[in-house]
């Protein structure tokens, strides 16, 4: 499998990744030496295995409903770059 | 071309739980900003999630009430996006293996006919906070008091065929969730919110055509109005010999039209993969089985049952069922007066009206069932009539009292006495002379018409106490 240079800016962009235009080439060269692994692991035969999510065969745990979550809202807020009225401010997000 | 649309729903439920659905903060709506968002909500370094059982238990409830199957091993995934009311970068939703597969839904329409609907999945999923756009010196506020409410997102198939399938449905699920006790339903809190996916196609094709999919529409009526602007739009493209682009629009009540958001948006490529924080949720079927047997009468088999043990027309049916409240109060004034069809009519007709004037709901009704029943016996034995039963009925409503009360406080007990009426009958008779030699000289026809007349004379005379029954009878035999 490999992976074309259009494809990789596309990925970065979604992931809000910035790849100069000179490490372009670099990184999909080696994502491509990446995806050449996964082509080995996929010749590994899987037919009778079940896929697994966890090696110790455990499965999600579920809380209570019930609140146990008081206000903190000065303490996080007092680390946030602008605040007002309570809201977190960020760049205009709706032209 | 005469247009056939094609139309898919997907509603997001929220579901009625306290705490969120990965975390232990309250969900409770209108608190001040960002009292609610805790770390865990906020996207901390190393915070993890841990899922809310009561949000799992109304997906299930939710997929035994439409009889679909039940996801018993589900996982959920990351939908990567960006925006600044979602603080991970990404939500956690299910991709893959939802908690509800496919099912069916019978959604009645408004002549009574029955259309079934079929449901794609139902998925659990964290909401997002809220971004407030007014002036912040030109930034955007964030209130993230919303994010990580549980939702639970309903697909339908593309089964529905016009704007009035379409509310039908939302109206008949809204029934159903709230029956359930899943959720609240109060859509203007936005505990129910839809997306209406939309394409049109020659009329007796079977081929899909290009869909836009307009996002957050949050009333019944704003859902059949965007439908109906949108057929246009589409239809007049594609009149046109053009072709609709497959977009994300949005749908603005004030202009009542549909706009393309910004193509930014539009460029859906979520990466979804298995969210790493959290196993498998696997449920067994002891968990399915306990929860079946809590199931409660749902709409469908409640309208049914009312239809036929009470008699009623599958229209009053649909109503008195229309919420579990309502058919509670329905059924305690049916089963205590003594004739459903008769509590029915009062339900329907002078309870609902006068809550619909006094803007209320029928929790806050100033009549209780009993006090309702209460005056439908009165009627039902001829204490009263009808047409002062109104009256009493809106001195209860003033809270002057029970019917039984304010009857014997007004004096308004109706003269069944017969010696009475026929001492009324003559002095009408004797007073209506011409009216009387019109009568005898009409046909049986004419005679109908002018007996009225003399009716209510009696009723005027008797200040609407006069037994009508009584006295046309009396009326009758007088005029011969």
């Amino acid at each position: 499998m490999t992976i074309e240079q259009s494809e990789v800016e596309k990925i970065a962009e979604l992931a809000r990744i910035r790849i100069s235009d000179n490490q372009v080439g670099e990184v999909t060269a080696r994502i491509t030496e990446i995806l050449a692994m996964v082509d080995q692991l996929q010749e590994a035969d899987t037919t009778s295995i079940e896929p697994m999510a966890n090696p110790l065969g455990a499965t999600q745990r579920l809380r209570a409903d019930e609140v146990t979550e008081v206000n903190h809202r000065e303490a996080f807020q007092s680390i946030a770059p602008a605040v007002e009225n309570g809201l977190y401010l960020v760049p205009k997000v709706i032209e | 071309m005469q247009w056939e649309t094609v139309i898919g729903l997907e509603v997001h439920l929220q579901l009625a739980t306290q705490s969120k659905i990965f975390s232990g903060s309250a969900t409770t709506f209108g608190a001040a900003a960002n009292t609610q968002a805790s770390a865990v909500d906020l996207a901390m370094p190393g915070m993890l999630p841990v899922l809310n059982e009561k949000a799992v238990r109304y997906g299930v409830l939710f997929g035994l009430g439409i009889g679909a199957e039940i996801g018993k091993r589900s996982v959920f995934d990351r939908k990567n996006y960006f925006y600044p009311d979602s603080p991970k970068g990404y939500q956690i939703s299910q991709f893959s293996d939802p908690i509800v597969g496919t099912g069916s839904f019978d959604v009645q329409m408004e002549d009574g006919s029955t259309r079934t609907i079929g449901i794609t999945r139902a998925h659990l999923e964290e909401d997002a906070g809220k971004s407030l756009h007014e002036d912040f010196h030109g930034q955007s506020g964030i209130d993230l008091n919303r994010a990580g409410t549980p939702l639970l997102e309903i697909v339908t198939e593309p089964d529905i065929r016009c704007a009035e399938e379409a509310v039908a449905y939302l109206k008949e699920l809204h029934s159903l969730v709230t029956y359930l006790g899943i959720s609240d339903g109060n859509m203007a809190e936005g505990s129910m919110r839809c997306d209406v996916n939309i394409s049109l196609r020659p009329m007796g094709s079977d081929t899909l055509g290009t869909r836009a999919e307009i996002k957050n529409v949050n009333s019944f009526r704003f859902v059949e109005k965007a439908i109906r602007h949108e057929f246009n739009r589409q239809s007049d493209i594609l009149n046109d010999g053009g072709t609709v682009v497959q977009e994300t629009r949005l749908y603005d009540a004030d202009r009542d039209e549909t706009r393309s958001m910004r193509s930014k948006e539009v460029a859906n490529d979520y990466r979804y993969f298995p969210e790493p924080d959290l196993l498998p949720v696997v449920i067994d079927d002891s968990y399915i089985e306990a929860l079946r047997e809590q199931l409660p009468e749902l709409p469908r088999q409640k309208r049914q049952r009312f239809a036929s043990e009470y008699q009623l027309s599958a229209y009053d049916a649909a109503i008195l069922s229309s919420t579990r409240e309502m058919a509670d109060y329905y059924e305690s004034v049916a089963t205590t007066c003594g004739d459903p069809k008769v509590a029915a009519n009062w339900v329907q007709v002078e309870l609902l009206g006068r809550l619909n004037r006094a803007e209320l709901d029928l929790e806050a009704s100033p009549v209780s069932p009993e006090a309702l029943s209460g005056l439908i016996k009165r009627i039902l034995d001829n204490s009263i009539s009808g047409k002062i039963a109104k009256t009493v009925f809106e001195a209860m409503w003033q809270g002057e009292g029970s019917a039984d009360d304010i009857i014997e406080a007004k004096g308004l007990k109706q003269v069944s006495d017969s010696g009475e009426l026929e001492s009324m009958v003559d002095d009408i008779i004797s007073t209506n002379t011409a009216q009387v030699e019109q009568y005898l000289a009409a046909d049986d026809a004419k005679r109908k018409k002018l007996l009225g007349f003399f009716v209510g004379q009696i009723m005027k005379a008797s200040k609407g106490q006069a037994n009508p029954q009584m006295v046309n009878k009396i009326l009758a035999q007088k005029l011969k």
